[in-house]
């Protein structure tokens, strides 16, 4: 797992502001808990403030969401660390490409699409691509194993890829025109690949 | 009450405890990290592992509740042992894992001597270690001017992240990251705020935060150790002095859970350098407009000159914060020799000691904070006046059955308050019944009227007090078994000087009639370095340091600082407790009730004591309470309705803040560069030097 610290400062934008429908949401969830109780909305307002951020955390981020909630920062900071779902740094502006890693994924070839990534994003996780448009890391079971290898980018995933199909899932993302979620084969979700093998016909 | 087996004994616990304390109640050690009596319990270090029978692993007996303990087959107590193969294994087990990334710098860390981890594993480590690959190696933090960190060092009990936001009441300290890497810092390490961020060190068990100031100073084996009680507040916490040689080292919080727990604040433990510098070592006189290095008898030769046929009505005596009762008592003899009643205290003006003890003391007493479930704070911050008195609150209120409401200056006192106004009206509103906060008085079992600073050192200061003990007294605070009137005194000398009658006598001026421009011929001043004396009188200074006190002063008298004398000082509570001498005081300067026997000779009014026993001796014969050490004398509640009657016109203004810089409050502290360090920090300006 890779060391979680905020951005450098050079990064890091001067302040943070909910949009005011995120702000009225941010809100809502509050309302969910109890009085004295709304530090349980922080990992949830925490992630909205990564979708509006353009998919990070920034440290401004960090002080709102505390503000809102009437933390101490450290404690939102603690947080917004130990959590890797939060990114710290600026990623892909078009894709942030989260390969899953773990056994069934690598047994079926998610090493592939990790060099994929290693060659047409970045050498390194967690870096931008040159073009500033992607990004990826890789990352424990996102639990759709069956569907082996598997990425998920942004709230969708991308399953049963090889080195090509992965390669046009991206040229997708490049050209704005993303392809259709789930299986990237002819598979209707985890169903078997090819159609149905059983209970093809009523059994009398 | 449950039965439990430990080690083969039985043992009868509440059923409240938790193994750890049970194991403790039967007399077996258990080694721990990140258990600590008065926090909460995180239960990561795993050093307090136990077996319990039955049980398939250790249990880690912090977090393992009595009441959790399941019986045996035929309903048998539940039996823990502390020292099979099991836990030996399971101790040492948890030792090499802690000691995979704890560096071997225990010859260069300060920490070494007294560590928690070097000690425990001497005790249940192994001899060798297993790991060959690199040491994970952390950044280390700044957290400001007094605690020093070496990250690296750090195991991760989070004792800090705890304290800070438990006792100290200033969420700073955190733990970011995960795994392997996380660390402990502050929000982007910024400087502590706490002025009670010294226990941080003393609660580390390893030398990852060390105390700044004390860096690389010393070996706690080469250090003489003696016990002795804080003045730099009213509270008299219980320390322990370190020195080495003839100089004081460092000053650690003791034990008293009366008072400070094991807490102490910064002020009380980072004044040590102040102790060093701005020493007056010598006697002074001034010639020519000049002060000029002087022997004693010199010295003597020129109050005796000056006190020679001078009118006793026009001498008079002002004790500073850091008097202890016996030289206030010498020099109360030595001016009724002189035929003087012009006696005061420094921020004793507002108080009587005629109207009763009880009418100057903070009667609840501190540990009674934890019986109290309202508190009406008047004209005080507590959390400046008496740092461990608001920790004390703010642990209380913790509990979830304390409302506080505040009448003066609107701080931030670590816990919720209910902000009721600025000044009397409020007062009068709530006395009147008007205020809502008056139901919440009204309705509490043991409410406490708590008046401090703000309020008593204004010149209306004695009506204010009265008022204050009139509604002390209305809503029902006053009654058998709890006084709920409680002054708190912001200095160590306010209520010893009450107690012993050094305050103004029959036709005596008070302390600002006495510094008023043609009040007095003489003036003797016991380190009181508060009041701007106006000239014309004779200043003789008795006192430690260069401060305002020695700059306006005709002869300067050297004394002894508190750490150099054995003196009496009574706390805030009135509570009379004895400071030790750890040290000598530096060149000439000698004790104070010393200078005061040695004058009163060449005055030709010998004081009748040779020795400081004597000198107790006479004192305890005219108050016998100062003779019970570590106790409170009970006190006649009626004292409080007695000032309740006395009323008197209050000026509406709000209460202004008594203290602005809570670290340089006497003169030790503004000797302190640690302290001066302290203050810039907390008004905000940063160093510009790199530290």
């Amino acid at each position: 797992m890779s060391v979680r610290r905020l951005a450098p400062k050079e990064l890091q934008p001067a302040s943070f502001a909910f949009t005011e429908e995120n702000l009225a949401w941010a809100k809502q969830q509050i309302t969910k808990y109890p009085e004295g109780r709304q530090a349980s909305a922080c990992i949830a307002i925490l992630w909205r403030a990564q979708e509006q951020n353009a998919g990070w955390v920034s440290e401004a981020a960090i002080r709102v969401v505390a503000d809102m909630l009437d933390m101490a920062y450290i404690r939102v900071l603690e947080i917004a660390t130990f959590y890797t779902m939060f990114q710290l740094s600026p990623v892909g502006k078009k894709a942030h490409v989260q390969v899953c890693g773990t056994t069934p994924c690598m047994l079926r070839g998610a090493g592939d699409l990790i060099d994929v990534c290693k060659h047409r994003i970045h050498h390194d996780p967690f870096h931008v691509s040159e073009d500033g448009n992607f990004s990826w890391e890789e990352v424990e079971c996102l639990g759709a194993c069956v569907n082996a290898p598997m990425v998920m980018i942004w709230k969708d995933t991308y399953e049963d890829l090889t080195k090509e199909s992965f390669g046009k899932v991206l040229d997708g993302f490049a050209k704005d025109n993303p392809p259709k979620p789930g299986p990237q084969i002819d598979r209707q979700f985890s169903a078997p690949a090819g159609g149905p093998r059983v209970l093809k016909e009523p059994q009398s | 009450m449950t039965k439990l087996i430990i080690d083969g004994k039985e043992i009868d616990v509440p059923p409240e405890y938790t193994l750890l304390q049970a194991c403790e109640a039967a007399g077996a050690e258990i080694p721990r990290f990140c258990y600590h009596e008065r926090l909460s319990i995180a239960g990561n270090c795993r050093m307090c592992l136990v077996e319990v029978k039955g049980g398939p692993k250790p249990v880690a007996s912090c977090a393992w509740g009595v009441r959790d303990c399941r019986p045996g087959p035929k309903g048998e107590p539940p039996e823990i042992s502390t020292r099979s193969p099991m836990v030996k294994k399971a101790r040492e087990g948890v030792m090499e894992f802690l000691l995979i990334n704890h560096p071997l710098d225990c010859p260069i860390c300060d920490q070494g001597g007294e560590c928690d981890l070097q000690d425990q594993a001497m005790g249940y480590g192994v001899d060798t270690s297993r790991f060959a690959e690199n040491k994970r190696a952390v950044e280390d933090k700044y957290l400001g001017a007094l605690v020093k960190t070496s990250m690296t060092r750090c195991i991760q009990c989070t004792r800090c992240v705890r304290f800070a936001a438990e006792v100290a009441g200033a969420p700073e300290m955190g733990a970011i990251g995960r795994g392997e890497d996380m660390e402990i810092t502050t929000y982007l390490e910024t400087a502590l705020t706490s002025e009670l961020q010294g226990n941080l060190v003393d609660i580390c068990p390893v030398g990852a935060l060390t105390s700044k100031p004390y860096a690389f100073a010393a070996r706690p084996w080469e250090l003489g150790k003696t016990q002795s009680i804080d003045v730099m507040d009213g509270l008299g916490s219980a320390i322990r002095v370190d020195t080495r040689g003839r100089e004081v080292m460092r000053i650690l919080p003791r034990i008293n859970e009366a008072i400070n727990e094991e807490w102490i604040s910064d002020k009380t433990r980072h004044i040590v350098d102040g102790l060093r510098t701005q020493r007056l070592d010598r006697p002074f006189v001034r010639e020519n407009g000049k002060l000029r290095a002087a022997t004693w008898p010199e010295a003597f030769a020129a109050i005796a000159a000056k006190l020679r046929g001078a009118n006793g009505k026009r001498i008079g005596a002002i004790a500073g914060d850091l008097a202890a009762v016996e030289e206030m008592f010498a020099l109360k003899q030595l001016l009724a020799s002189l035929g003087s009643a012009n006696l005061a205290v420094q921020g004793g003006a507002a108080f009587d000691a005629k109207a009763g003890r009880a009418s100057y003391i903070f009667n609840p007493t501190i540990a009674g904070i934890e019986q109290a479930d309202a508190l009406l704070i008047v004209g005080s911050n507590p959390r400046k006046e008496a740092t461990l008195l608001n920790a004390r609150i703010r642990k209380r209120w913790r509990s979830g059955k304390l409302k506080v409401g505040v009448i003066g200056e609107q701080a931030d006192l670590t816990y919720t308050t209910e902000y009721l106004g600025a000044g009397i009206e409020t007062l009068n509103e709530i006395a009147s019944g008007k205020h809502s906060f008056a139901d919440v008085l009204k309705k509490a079992q043991n409410p406490i009227v708590l008046i401090g600073a703000a309020a008593t050192s204004r010149p209306d200061g004695a009506a204010i007090l009265s008022q204050a003990a009139k509604l002390a007294a209305d809503i029902g605070a006053i009654k058998d078994g709890w006084n709920g009137f409680g002054v708190v005194q912001a200095t160590a000398s306010v209520v010893g000087a009450l107690d012993l009658g050094f305050a103004p006598g029959e036709g005596g001026l008070s302390a600002a009639q006495m510094i008023a421009p043609g009040g007095l011929d003489v003036l003797f001043s016991l380190g009181a370095d508060e009041v701007d004396v106006a000239s014309g009188a004779f200043v003789i200074y008795i006192g430690t340091h260069g401060d305002r006190g020695a700059h306006r002063a005709d002869v300067i008298l050297p004394g002894a600082a508190y750490t150099e004398k054995s003196g009496i000082y009574v706390n805030t509570e009135g509570r009379a407790q004895m400071a030790n001498r750890a040290s000598f005081p530096p060149g000439e300067a000698r004790e104070d009730w010393a200078i005061l026997r040695a004058l009163s000779d060449v005055l030709g009014k010998k004081l009748p004591f040779d020795s400081l026993s004597a000198l107790r001796q006479a004192m305890f014969k005219a108050v016998p309470h100062l003779m019970r050490l570590d106790q409170i004398a009970p006190t006649d509640a009626s004292a409080v309705r007695t000032l309740a009657a006395r009323g008197g016109n209050v000026d509406k203004t709000p209460f202004k803040a008594a203290i602005d810089s809570y670290y340089l409050t006497n003169p030790i502290a503004r000797a302190s560069a640690v302290m001066a360090e302290c203050s810039r920090l907390a008004s905000g300006q940063m160093l510009t030097a790199a530290e």
